[in-house]
């Protein structure tokens, strides 16, 4: 391992950039959600890269448990993305307002 | 030497594929973009010399997250989409906050290099499954549980979701 640890931590922090970008910048709700799984595999780069250079588990540990509840995040918001198109015929974030009259 | 080339292969391979996710007009391509990002993660995982997390990451993300989300776009039909708006002053701001966000990040991680190499304790035996495992199964035994859980709650809700019809 002779790979310093602020190369990790500079590429998690250009991916999380990007997700952020991903969220802010585009209109389609699939890829909206898309953005949000890159932000959490940046923080999971953190999270390995620390747990590694400080010899502690536990930082893996808190990785396997991001990845299973983006398992479950990822099942709910596409549920939630097919319940919303089969009213709305639409995933556009622009079309969709819930909340207007 | 070949670690280093690796990383920065497989790094510069991230930040290409996800800016090409973020442009790309189909969902579709998007999705395969993610893939190949996810797969270049797995390969980050391995230089850290941490190959349980690398493979669950090909495992769950690259292999079930994924498909479920090409899955989806294929039952929506979605056509392509164009890829970008116009870009209007919200955007410009927001993209200008996010460069100041990231420069802060980069500045942070590189003035304090030389206080974190002082702490390091390099061992390469941290990332083996047998190591996660006396603790996940000792230490975090009720996370763990917990986990389920909310695995099942949320296998319940995406059925209940999917199904119901709303107003």
């Amino acid at each position: 391992m002779g790979i310093p640890l602020p190369w990790y931590l500079t590429l998690s922090a250009v991916l999380f950039s990007i997700g952020v970008m991903g969220v802010l910048f585009r209109s389609n709700l699939i890829i909206i959600l898309m953005s949000v799984e890159l932000m959490l595999n940046a923080v999971n780069i953190t999270l390995v890269a620390f747990a590694q250079f400080m010899g502690d588990v536990s930082g893996q540990i808190l990785v396997f448990f991001v990845i299973s509840v983006a398992a479950a995040e990822a099942a709910i918001g596409l549920a939630i993305v097919i319940a919303i198109f089969r009213n709305k015929l639409t995933v556009d974030v622009n079309n969709i307002k819930l909340f207007r009259h | 030497m070949f670690a280093e080339i690796f990383f920065i292969a497989s790094s510069l391979i991230a930040i290409f594929a996800s800016l090409a996710m973020l442009i790309s007009r189909s969902p579709v391509q998007s999705a395969l973009w993610l893939i190949l990002v996810m797969l270049c993660v797995a390969g980050l995982y391995v230089t850290l010399s941490a190959d349980f997390i690398a493979v669950v990451q090909v495992l769950v993300y690259a292999g079930a997250i994924m498909v479920l989300f090409l899955f989806v776009i294929m039952l929506l039909n979605l056509g392509s989409v164009p890829s970008l708006d116009q870009i209007d002053a919200k955007k410009a701001i927001g993209f200008v906050l996010l460069t100041v966000i990231l420069g802060q990040l980069v500045y942070a991680t590189s003035t304090t290099s030389e206080y974190l190499s002082t702490a390091i304790i390099e061992n390469p035996e941290t990332g083996t499954a047998l190591n996660i495992a006396e603790q996940l199964f000792t230490r975090y035994v009720l996370p763990f549980e917990m986990i389920g859980i909310l695995l099942l709650v949320a296998t319940v809700g995406a059925v209940i979701l999917a199904k119901r019809t709303f107003e």
